[in-house]
């Protein structure tokens, strides 16, 4: 039976969409591989987000529970998943790709001699999936042979589950885990803190590039409109290196992969590996002064103008539409 | 402190890519070969955190052709003392690139293996995860910031919504994010020295290393190619465009 043991994670005390995905491609798996979804969340004391974890369509959570799993670690957590995989005797472990299953799943892979494949954008019927390579301009089918195999999925490749109409069992269980192989010691976390929504999460995004000449004009110029429309702020890699903007910002091939219902991209040329972190937005604005940038290539309305003077037009726009 | 980098060859970041035809491949007859932009910051790095330990090495490894000896060449003109080429002409999966590592890290017993978070052709992201786990070593990923002191090091992480810090003992692994460093160029007398340093080969079947790849391409295509829209003339053309026909304000 070709089960799947999907790795919820959590932010705080919540699912965030991401994991929400992880759940619904795991239940897409679980389903072409005629096997079942078992969700695992792990940490320390976790009911209530295994609780949350079952209301979406799995047929078991496991709350794998230690005290060496508080923190977030790559040791900690391989062993104690990979321990829970065998002794449930999955098939596939799939994730999200975010910065924790990236860490995580190839370390996963290889305590358990598994094939992996990242980024998975779309699951076959015959065992194959498909993942993006070379920044999104090549699509590779792979096969992964074995026994157990390791899977990322891209979060804006699937939808997120559904809450389902029962609520799955949550099953407690202790981890296992040498202490003398966690080496690994959680030191701090530095939120970045925002009211603004999460760029992976966000229905809106308005992204500033090079263009916007300094980190100021992100404030004066770009902010009023990324909240105008109550969107998510990114920026692209030239941006973020010109040290105008944090780089979580950052939007590309090696930064965040977003896929929302709007895209605004502001004095961003549209590099390569920029245009693999958003083109598969439904739809796209590129402003730009620039009439020949290869932004202009992928958008659907495209606006030629100096951003300075486009983008405050666009708020007070935005804000006379509101008012009408 | 001795550190061990591997390193990639892939094709120039600014190259287009095309499928070829049959879809076994891409087309290289246009490529221009590079060190991969992480691999090269993790080159960096690793001479850095030399300079202020000395004494100290800096072994360079790259699995591949024979051809890749001019990005080891390139490496070693940044300033890394020696390269080793594990020739290697066959597809490799990446757990089977890990264990080639694992077998060449026992053998060469460095402090530290610093390596970049991806390669930007397969972007898989997973060798240094696999190399950890198979040498049993603490690893970093993503790191922006590597604080060595004694044996102990401390590394500052590029995660979701913020940074994270985490510390262990040496050896670990630790892969490159984009803003560890600024790489060097490569000077005039590096380019001269380098041509001197030892660039030695290895056969990969000579390692003993189960080579058998567990991940198979089996086809490559290019993308559906997003169609171009239509350019607007003014804020209030594209406004109203937004709210009638695209329905999203």
């Amino acid at each position: 039976m070709g089960d799947v043991l999907v790795f919820a994670e959590y932010q705080h005390d919540h699912l965030p969409k991401a994991t929400l995905v992880a759940i619904n491609a795991a239940l897409e798996m679980a389903k072409k591989r005629s096997g079942k979804a078992i969700a695992v969340v792990v940490g320390e004391g976790v009911d209530k987000l295994a609780g949350d974890a079952a209301r979406y369509g799995v047929s078991k959570v496991v709350a794998l529970e230690s005290p060496a799993l508080k923190n977030y670690l790559a040791d900690a957590y391989t062993q104690a998943i990979a321990e829970l995989a065998k002794s449930l005797g999955v098939e596939t472990i799939l994730a999200t790709a975010s910065a924790v299953g990236k860490d995580l799943f190839p370390r996963l892979a290889a305590r358990l001699g598994a094939p992996m494949a990242s980024d998975v954008v779309t699951i076959n019927d015959d065992g194959t999936v498909i993942r993006p390579m070379y920044a999104g301009n090549v699509l590779a089918t792979v096969e992964l042979d074995g026994p157990v195999k390791v899977i990322t999925v891209r979060a804006t490749a699937f939808d997120a589950a559904k809450p389902a109409d029962s609520v799955a069992p949550v099953e407690k269980v202790p981890a296992k885990i040498d202490p003398g192989a966690c080496k690994m010691e959680f030191v701090s976390f530095n939120e970045t803190k925002s009211d603004r929504p999460q760029l992976t999460e966000a229905q809106i995004v308005v992204s500033g590039g090079r263009g916007l000449k300094n980190g100021e004009n992100f404030k004066i110029v770009l902010e009023p409109l990324v909240d105008e429309l109550g969107a998510a702020m990114g920026a692209s890699r030239a941006a973020v290196d010109a040290g105008f903007v944090p780089n979580d910002l950052q939007v590309g091939q090696t930064g965040k992969v977003v896929a929302p219902s709007l895209y605004v991209a502001v004095g961003i040329s549209g590099a390569i590996q920029h245009l693999a972190g958003m083109k598969d937005s439904k739809v796209i604005v590129a402003i730009n002064k620039d009439e020949e940038a290869p932004i202009f290539t992928v958008a659907d309305y495209g606006l030629v103008a100096d951003l300075f003077k486009a983008v405050p037009e666009m708020t007070a726009e935005l804000k006379k539409l509101k008012h009408a | 402190m001795k550190i061990l980098v591997p390193t990639k060859r892939v094709p120039d970041p600014a190259t287009t890519i095309r499928v070829l035809p049959d879809g076994t491949g891409i087309a290289t007859d246009n490529v221009k070969w590079v060190v991969n932009p992480f691999c090269e910051i993790a080159i960096e790095e690793a001479l850095r955190i030399k300079e202020r330990q000395s004494p100290g090495e800096v072994v360079l490894v790259s699995i591949g052709e024979k051809t890749w000896q001019e990005q080891l060449r390139t490496g070693l003109a940044m300033g890394a003392d020696r390269a080793i080429l594990v020739v290697n002409d066959k597809p490799l999966d990446t757990l089977a690139l890990a264990r080639v590592l694992a077998k060449i890290a026992a053998d060469e017993k460095p402090d530290l293996i610093m390596m970049g978070k991806q390669a930007i052709d397969d972007d898989s992201n997973q060798v240094g995860q696999m190399l950890a786990e198979m040498l049993g070593w603490p690893q970093a990923t993503f790191a922006s910031k590597v604080e060595i002191a004694g044996a102990k090091c401390t590394v500052t992480r590029e995660v979701d919504g913020g940074l994270e810090t985490v510390a262990f003992a040496l050896p670990a692994v630790i892969t490159s994010d984009l803003r560890l460093n600024e790489p060097r160029y490569a000077s005039l007398p590096g380019i001269m020295k380098a041509r001197k340093k030892e660039l030695k080969e290895i056969a990969v079947d000579s390692l003993g290393v189960d080579l058998v790849p567990k991940l198979k391409i089996k086809e490559l295509k290019a993308p559906a190619k997003r169609q171009a829209g239509r350019k607007v003339a003014s804020v209030e053309e594209l406004v109203a465009a937004l709210h009638n026909e695209a329905k999203l304000i």
